[in-house]
């Protein structure tokens, strides 16, 4: 018969601290696969690929509104009277200059576009994702007696100008984000991707 | 041998098996009630009641509810035109989401009121506020199953506010929707969770929750310690057993509650437009948002704090600090207990102050309910301002008024109070 071995408490707390770890470490890699499991999906992420949109019908101060990822994105043909505005009046606005990272930096100018005269801007609301409503023309409006044009979001009354960029004092935080696009031809625009260059 | 001993005899062959009379009589038959329980106390009965509609009707819903993007809408017009009464089981489930939220702030305003939160219910009181929570959980979930636009942007909107969390926001939120925009994979999960998660969670707590109010017994609207003076079978005298004194109660109760429930029901089954919003009879669109959305009746109070912090601070954002008030004006409940440092547990024994902000809190509550209905004014969103002070004020200032007031003295009996 072998001889029983003294009682060793800190033998045993090693043991056992290191088994509860390793257990828990193993917890933690079974959740992995059901914590990914809720990211997008593949066919989400396919649905991500770049829209060609044909802009050549588009009229000066007409708006479309196309699907990219099942979010709107505005396509607004800027009138040169609009232009105007977007590049003097900034006085209400939080973030005239586009400082904060909300559109690719070829779009960091007055308004907003790659192409002059074509803004392209994600419909989605800064503040918590409702889609802004388009209201082009400067006039009266309910929600500001002194309306330079622009969108604004029926949700919590966020304002934006032409170009997306938001009021200041309101509740939205950022400008309209403007989704990487570039232009395949005068009358192809592409949403979703910078394009080669 | 007759029916009767020949029950008793199989009785027996159970209980020496399992303890069924024993559990039976522990947590119903014998239940010691106190016998000066009020109005308020019914409140938990009708919960248990409505829990169980629920999960018959959803049950019933679910067999002809489809949860994709492209058939969910047309599915539940399906149920309420072609489903024989599938009209009857959505409006009663419908209008069961509302009875629940609406029984469930009497019975939480019932424990604020005689402090049946303090020592030793504190985790009666947890169990309970958890309780709320899943039910928040499974109305906002259950709202979006239809999927008309209401559906859509609440959804959109709730999701989003996870978003305004600094730094890992908008991956958090992408996580949860599991789209860069809410869609039908959305919708499915939130399915999942509405018809599984949820509702197996909110059975267990609820067990757990009566559980433990039957290890420590029933409150009073007096908070009298019915467990002081008891009789030579350890039964305190100041009680009666469940059965048949407070059934009786509570079987009435549950007639006054079913004439109304079903007045609204089959009289005003979207109630005004507060139990369905008629803007949900569009189906969704992700392209537009209608003009006007609210949320709930029973989220508007937390809705119009969200909204009355409009300022950045501390270079946080007007967006997340709203979102954290909002999620700090739920989660405040769970500390109730250890916030209230006076002596007795009643408000009628406690003192002024006690009974000032308590009533702040009521008057907060419901100004703040229709605040978050309306849209927001410049006056509006000064109110809601100071209404939202005047919610937490009950919570915070709590350690202080409580300790500061003079309070009546505790009856040692019932019959003294």
């Amino acid at each position: 018969m072998q001889p029983k071995s003294p009682p060793n408490p800190i033998r045993r707390q090693l043991l056992t601290s290191i088994t509860s770890l390793l257990g828990f470490v193993g917890v933690v890699f079974a959740a992995i696969p059901f914590l990914s499991a809720f990211k997008p999906s593949a066919r989400a992420e396919a649905a991500g690929a770049p829209v060609k949109v044909n802009i050549s019908n588009l009229a000066q101060g007409e708006l479309m509104t196309v699907e990219w990822r099942g979010m709107p994105v505005f396509v607004y043909k800027v009138s040169n009277e609009a232009q105007n505005v977007l590049s003097s009046d900034k006085s209400k606005l939080a973030d005239p200059n586009s400082a904060q990272q909300q559109q690719p930096d070829y779009a960091q100018n007055d308004t907003r576009s790659r192409k002059k005269g074509i803004a392209v801007l994600k419909g989605v609301c800064t503040h918590l994702g409702c889609a802004p409503k388009f209201y082009p023309d400067a006039s009266t409006q309910d929600f500001d007696p002194n309306w330079q044009g622009g969108f604004f979001c029926p949700c919590h009354g966020s304002k934006f100008d032409l170009a997306g960029r938001v009021y200041a004092n309101v509740p939205a935080p950022t400008n309209l984000e403007v989704p990487p696009h570039y232009f395949e031809s005068d009358s192809t625009l592409v949403i979703g991707s910078d394009g080669a260059s | 041998m007759t029916t009767e001993t020949r029950a008793k005899k199989f009785l027996g062959w159970v209980d020496f098996r399992f303890p069924l009379t024993e559990v039976f009589e522990r947590h119903l038959s014998k239940y010691p009630a106190p016998t000066n329980l009020n109005i308020w106390y019914l409140f938990g009965f009708l919960l248990i009641v409505v829990l169980a509609m629920q999960i018959v009707t959803g049950l019933w819903l679910m067999m002809n509810y489809t949860n994709s993007a492209e058939e969910a809408f047309s599915s539940v017009e399906y149920i309420m035109r072609d489903v024989e009464y599938g009209w009857l089981i959505r409006y009663m489930h419908a209008a069961g989401a509302s009875a629940f939220f609406a029984l469930i702030y009497l019975h939480m305003f019932r424990g604020m009121m005689y402090g049946s939160y303090q020592k030793p219910r504190e985790l009666i009181w947890l169990g309970g506020w958890f309780t709320y929570l899943i039910l928040m959980a499974e109305g906002f979930t259950g709202y979006v199953l239809p999927w008309g636009q209401m559906s859509f942007w609440a959804a959109q909107v709730i999701i989003s506010l996870f978003s305004s969390i600094p730094v890992v926001g908008e991956d958090l939120a992408t996580w949860i929707r599991g789209d860069y925009l809410v869609s039908g994979i959305t919708l499915s999960r939130l399915f999942a969770f509405h018809v599984v998660l949820l509702p197996i969670l909110l059975i267990a707590i609820v067990f757990f929750h009566i559980l433990a109010l039957h290890e420590i017994g029933s409150n009073n609207p007096d908070g009298i310690d019915v467990k002081k003076h008891l009789d030579e079978d350890g039964v305190p005298l100041d009680t009666k057993p469940f059965f048949p004194y407070d059934i009786s109660h509570d079987i009435f109760a549950l007639g006054v509650f079913l004439i109304i429930f079903c007045s609204v029901v089959f009289f005003f089954p979207t109630g005004g437009g507060y139990i369905i919003e008629y803007v949900n009879y569009e189906p969704a669109n992700p392209l537009s948002t209608p003009a006007h959305i609210v949320p709930s009746w029973y989220y508007t109070p937390f809705y119009a704090m969200l909204r009355a912090v409009d300022f950045p601070l501390f270079g946080l954002t007007a967006k997340f600090l709203g979102f954290a008030t909002m999620m700090a004006a739920v989660a405040i409940f769970a500390v109730l207990p250890w916030l209230d440092r006076s002596p007795v547990k009643s408000i009628k024994y406690k003192g002024i102050l006690s009974k000032i902000f308590l009533g702040i809190f009521v008057v907060s509550f419901f100004a703040l309910c229709y605040l978050g209905m309306v849209p927001p004014t410049e006056i509006k969103a000064l109110l809601s301002k100071i209404f939202t002070v005047g919610y937490f004020s009950y919570f915070l200032l709590m350690p202080i008024y409580t300790r500061l007031e003079k309070c009546k003295p505790v009856p040692e009996r019932v019959a003294d109070a």
